[in-house]
C-alpha cells in the first residue's frame, strides 16, 4: 500500500507540470491586460504602456514561463499583480473558509443523503421513495444561485434569524462561525445531496436484490442491521467514488456560493483573479485546485480497500 | 485569593469590554481595495483607500473651491509665478516622524510624473524647493492659474503625501506601504485584498480648526475602525443592508432603489451635485471612417439621450439630459457646440458618413457584457446604428478586455476598434483642465486619440486666465471646438444616491468626486 500511495504521488508531478503549462499560456493568450485595469480609466496608452514593463508583461512569454516555472521550482508562487502580496499568503488566507465551507456542505450532503436514499431503496415505489427521487430531480434542476437567494430572502431578510453574508472563522466563536455557515451549506449541499441519495437508492437497490441479504433476512436479523451492516457496506464504493467526484462538482459550485454569500474563500479569488487578469493568483490557484482534485482521488481509491477487502493495491 | 481571581478577571474582561465598545463602520463601496498606492493607479478605490490614509496639501470644500489642508499658510506672488507654502503644525506620518518639506516635495513629483492633472502642474514648474523642514516654495514659468486646484484634486490619483522614502518609488511601479498622515490608518495585516480592507482611527491626527466641509476643514475620525468590505454581488450587498450586517452602500443598483427606499432604518442620499456620472461614445479617430470629422459629426444623430438615460437610469428623478461636455450644473456649463444634438434622424446618420467615404465597412464597437451602465448603453447605441443601417460589428467582451482592447492603435480588422462606451465622473468633467477626456493631444491622450492642437490651447488657456469670467468664455470655446471635432459624444448625466443606515451611523456627506467617509460616526 505504501509503495502505492509513494508511487501515486510520484505519478502526480507529471500532471501538475502539464496542468501548470496548460494554463500560463492559456491565460497569456486570453484577451485582456492586467497593465490596462490596473492603470484605471483616465490613464493613457503610454502610462499603460509603462505599467506593463515594469511588470514584465512586455517580456516574450517563453521567458515569463520559465521565470514563473523557475520561481515555483523553488516554492514561490509570485506577487499579485494588482496588490503586490505573495500569492501564498493570498491562497492562505482564503483556505480556512472554502475549507469550511466545503467540509460542512460535505456533511450536510452525506449526513442527509445516504439515510433517504437507504430508506428510499428500502421502501422502493412507495410513495417515501418516490418523494425523495422528486426531491432529487428537484435538487438537481434548481441553480445553486436561485436557491441561495430564496433562503436569504426568507431565513435572512424577511425572518432575520441568519446572517445575509460573511465569514466568521472559528476562532470568533463556535456560534458565529455556524451561522454563517448554516445557509450557504444548504444552498449548495443540495445539489450534491440529490446527487449521493439517487446514487445510494440505485447501489442499495442492486445489493437489496443479492441472495445473501435475502439470507440475512430470512435469519430474523432487524431491518436496520440487514440494511446498515450487511446491504450498505456492500453498495458503499460507487457512493464513495460519487462523494469523491462531488468534490469536483463541490469546487465550481463553491465559486457561485461563495459569490452569492460573500464567503472570502478560493472560489471568489479564483472568479476576481480571472476577471482582474491577475495572472500569478490563478496560476497558484489552478495548481493548488489540481493538487487537491489529484489528492482525493488518491484518498477515494485507497478507501476502497478498507470498503471493498477484495480490492488490493 | 478570591481579591486576587478578582482582579484576573478583570484583567481579561477588560480587553474584552473595549472591543465591544468599539465603533466599526461596515461600508460597501463600488469596488474592492486591491491597489494600495492612489498615485499609481487612476481607480477610484484607490482614491478612497488614498483619502482615509494620505492626506493633501489642499483639499476641495464642498463647493469644489481648494482650501489649504496640511498647509496653514501660503502667498502667491503679485506675478502669480512664485507660491510658498507652510506645513502646519502637528503633521505626523502613521509611523510618528514628522512630515516635512522633503516629504511633500518628493510626493508631488512622483504624482506630477504620473497624472495627467500633476504632469500639466509639472509643465510650468521650474522649481520645487525646500526653505526649510516646514516651508517650500514652487516656481512657475507661467502664471498658471490652477496650482491649488490640481494640488486638492479629488476623484482619480489624488496629490497624496507620502513619506520620502515611498515617493521616491518609481511612478511606474506601486509603493510597497501605504504609510500617510491622514485620519485612518490602513491595516495592512488585516487587508484580505477582494474581501475586506481594514483602517484604524488615527488618534495622532490634528485636524484643522475650521468646520468640516468635504475634504477641506476639520477631518475628525468618527468611528474606531473602518471596514471597507467587498460584496461582489449586488443583490446580497443591499439584503446586507437591509439585514443591518453593513451600515454604508456606495453604489446600490438602480433596480434596488425602490426597495431600499422602503427598507426600515434605510435612507438613500443623492450624491453631491456634480458627482454624478456622464456618458460617453468614444470614437477611435485613427481610422475610417472616424478619421473623418464629417463621419464623426454624423453620429450625433444618432444619440437621443433619453433613449439611453431610459435604459441605464429609468427614474428620471435619476439622470438629466445635458448636451454638453463640461458637467451640467457645473461652474462651466454652457451651450456650446449643444447644436450638434438637435437632429435625431438615424437615416440623416447614414446619409452623411455615405458622404464622408462609408462604404458599408463593418464598424467595430467594443460590446461590454458585464457593467450595469455601460453594457445597456452599448445596446442602444448598437440598435440605434443598425436601425439607420449601419453595419455594426459588436464584439462582446468582459470590462476587462474592453479596457486592455481600447488601448489598442491597430485597425479594428487587426485587434483595434472603431467605437467603445464608457463614463467619467462629474467632479472631474466640470473642470477644462481636469477633465481628461475633453483633450485632443493626439497620440499622447486617451484612447480614441482625438487630435487637435486649438483644444489643447484652449485648455491651456483656461489654466492660465486670470479671472473667473475669462474662464467662462475659454470653456465656452472649447466646449464648441470640442464637441465640433466629436472628442466623444455625450449621452447625458445620472447618478445614484448613496444607501445607508439611519438608524446606525450619521455624519454622511454628499460625494464631492471621492466618497467621504472619516466624518461618519456611529449613533
Amino acid at each position: 500500500m505504501t509503495a502505492y500511495i509513494v508511487r501515486r504521488l510520484f505519478a502526480t508531478l507529471p500532471v501538475m507540470a502539464v496542468v501548470a503549462m496548460f494554463v500560463f499560456f492559456l491565460l497569456r493568450f486570453a484577451p485582456g491586460d492586467p497593465a490596462a485595469i490596473i492603470a484605471g480609466d483616465d490613464a493613457t496608452a503610454e502610462s499603460i504602456a509603462a505599467v506593463r514593463v515594469k511588470l514584465g508583461l512586455d517580456r516574450p512569454v517563453v521567458e515569463q514561463f520559465g521565470v514563473w516555472l523557475w520561481d515555483l521550482m523553488r516554492g514561490d508562487m509570485g506577487v499579485s499583480i494588482f496588490s503586490n502580496l505573495p500569492v501564498t499568503r493570498l491562497i492562505a488566507q482564503r483556505v480556512e473558509p472554502t475549507l469550511a465551507l466545503s467540509l460542512s456542505t460535505l456533511f450536510v450532503a452525506v449526513a442527509l443523503a445516504i439515510p433517504i436514499g437507504v430508506v428510499a431503496a428500502w421502501k422502493a415505489r412507495k410513495l417515501v421513495d418516490r418523494l425523495v427521487m422528486g426531491f432529487a430531480v428537484l435538487g438537481f434542476a434548481m441553480p445553486v444561485f436561485v436557491l441561495a437567494y430564496v433562503l436569504i430572502y426568507f431565513f435572512a431578510v424577511q425572518w432575520q434569524l441568519l446572517p445575509v453574508q460573511g465569514y466568521r472563522p472559528v476562532g470568533e466563536g463556535f456560534w458565529p462561525f455556524v451561522e454563517c455557515l448554516i445557509l450557504p451549506s444548504v444552498a449548495l449541499g443540495v445539489t450534491y445531496m440529490a446527487l449521493i441519495a439517487r446514487i445510494t437508492r440505485a447501489s442499495m437497490l442492486e445489493v437489496l436484490q443479492q441472495d445473501y441479504i435475502r439470507t440475512a433476512n430470512a435469519k430474523g436479523l432487524a431491518t436496520d442491521r440487514v440494511l446498515l451492516l450487511h446491504a450498505l457496506k456492500n453498495a458503499a464504493v460507487p457512493i464513495v467514488t460519487v462523494i469523491g467526484i462531488g468534490i469536483a462538482l463541490l469546487i465550481s459550485g463553491v465559486v457561485i456560493t461563495e459569490t452569492v454569500f460573500n464567503i472570502p474563500g478560493l472560489g471568489r479569488l479564483t472568479v476576481d483573479a480571472v476577471l482582474k487578469r491577475d495572472y500569478p493568483i490563478v496560476q497558484g490557484l489552478i495548481l493548488v485546485f489540481a493538487a487537491a482534485k489529484v489528492l482525493v482521488n488518491l484518498i477515494i481509491d485507497i478507501s476502497y480497500a478498507f470498503l471493498d477487502p477484495r480490492i488490493r493495491y | 485569593m478570591i481579591v486576587r481571581l478578582l482582579a484576573v478577571l478583570a484583567a481579561l474582561a477588560l480587553p474584552l469590554s473595549a472591543t465591544a465598545q468599539e465603533k466599526v463602520l461596515r461600508a460597501v463601496m463600488h469596488a474592492d481595495v486591491r491597489v494600495i498606492d492612489p498615485v499609481w493607479t487612476t481607480q477610484t478605490i484607490a482614491n478612497i483607500h488614498g483619502a482615509l490614509v494620505y492626506d493633501t496639501l489642499f483639499g476641495n470644500d464642498a463647493d469644489l473651491k481648494p482650501q489649504p489642508q496640511m498647509v496653514g499658510k501660503y502667498e502667491i506672488s503679485p506675478d502669480r509665478l512664485t507660491y510658498t507654502f507652510i506645513l502646519r503644525d502637528g503633521l505626523k506620518f502613521h509611523d510618528g516622524s514628522p512630515v516635512t518639506t522633503k516629504d511633500v516635495i518628493a510626493s508631488i513629483r512622483r504624482w506630477g510624473a504620473k497624472d495627467g492633472v500633476g504632469q500639466r502642474l509639472m509643465g510650468y514648474v521650474t522649481a520645487l524647493d525646500a526653505v526649510d523642514d516646514k516651508t517650500f516654495r514652487m516656481v512657475l514659468r507661467e502664471p498658471y492659474g490652477m496650482v491649488l486646484e490640481s494640488l486638492g484634486k479629488s476623484g482619480s490619483s489624488i496629490a497624496a503625501i507620502m513619506r520620502e522614502k515611498e515617493a521616491l518609488t518609481d511612478p511606474q511601479q506601486q509603493v510597497k506601504e501605504a504609510i500617510g498622515s491622514g485620519p485612518y490608518i490602513f491595516a495592512k495585516d488585516q487587508w484580505v485584498p477582494g474581501s475586506k480592507a481594514v483602517y484604524l482611527k488615527n488618534k495622532d491626527y490634528v485636524p484643522r480648526t475650521e468646520a468640516p466641509s468635504s475634504f477641506a476643514g476639520a477631518k475628525i475620525p468618527g468611528v474606531d475602525r473602518i471596514e471597507l468590505v467587498w460584496i461582489a454581488d449586488p443583490q446580497t450587498a443591499m439584503s446586507a443592508l437591509v439585514n443591518g450586517e453593513i451600515d454604508f452602500f456606495e453604489s446600490p443598483n438602480i433596480d434596488f432603489l425602490p426597495l431600499l427606499a422602503k427598507a426600515r432604518g434605510v435612507k438613500l442620499l443623492k450624491t453631491g451635485k456634480l458627482d454624478g456620472t456622464q456618458g460617453m461614445i468614444r470614437l477611435n479617430h485613427l481610422h475610417p471612417p472616424f478619421n473623418n470629422v464629417k463621419a464623426r459629426q454624423a453620429m450625433y444623430h444618432l444619440v437621443n439621450q433619453e433613449d439611453f438615460l431610459r435604459a441605464i437610469v429609468g427614474d428620471p428623478k435619476y439622470y438629466r439630459v445635458c448636451h454638453g461636455l463640461l458637467t451640467c450644473g457645473g461652474p462651466y456649463e454652457n451651450d456650446g457646440g449643444s447644436a450638434f444634438f438637435k437632429d435625431y434622424n438615424p437615416k440623416k446618420a447614414l446619409q452623411l458618413l455615405k458622404e464622408a467615404g462609408y462604404k458599408g465597412e463593418p464598424i467595430t464597437v467594443l460590446a461590454t457584457t458585464d457593467h450595469n451602465t455601460i453594457t445597456p448603453a452599448t445596446q442602444v447605441l448598437i440598435q440605434a446604428m443598425r436601425e439607420a443601417g449601419i453595419n455594426v460589428d459588436a464584439q462582446s467582451m468582459d470590462w476587462g478586455s474592453v479596457v486592455s482592447r481600447r488601448a489598442k492603435k491597430e485597425p479594428p480588422a487587426q485587434g483595434g476598434w472603431n467605437i467603445f462606451i464608457t463614463g467619467t465622473g462629474g467632479v472631474g468633467a466640470s473642470n477644462p483642465v481636469l477633465h481628461t477626456w475633453i483633450g485632443a493631444a493626439c497620440e499622447k491622450g486617451l484612447f480614441g486619440w482625438p487630435c487637435d492642437p486649438e483644444i489643447e490651447k484652449l485648455r491651456n488657456a483656461f489654466g492660465l486666465a486670470s479671472s473667473e469670467d475669462e474662464r467662462k468664455k475659454i470653456a465656452k470655446e472649447l466646449q464648441t471646438k470640442a464637441m465640433e471635432q466629436v472628442v466623444y459624444i455625450p449621452f447625458g448625466q445620472w447618478d445614484t444616491p448613496l444607501a445607508y443606515r439611519a438608524d446606525r451611523i450619521d455624519g454622511i456627506v454628499p460625494n464631492t468626486g471621492l466618497a467621504v467617509l472619516w466624518g461618519i460616526t456611529k449613533k
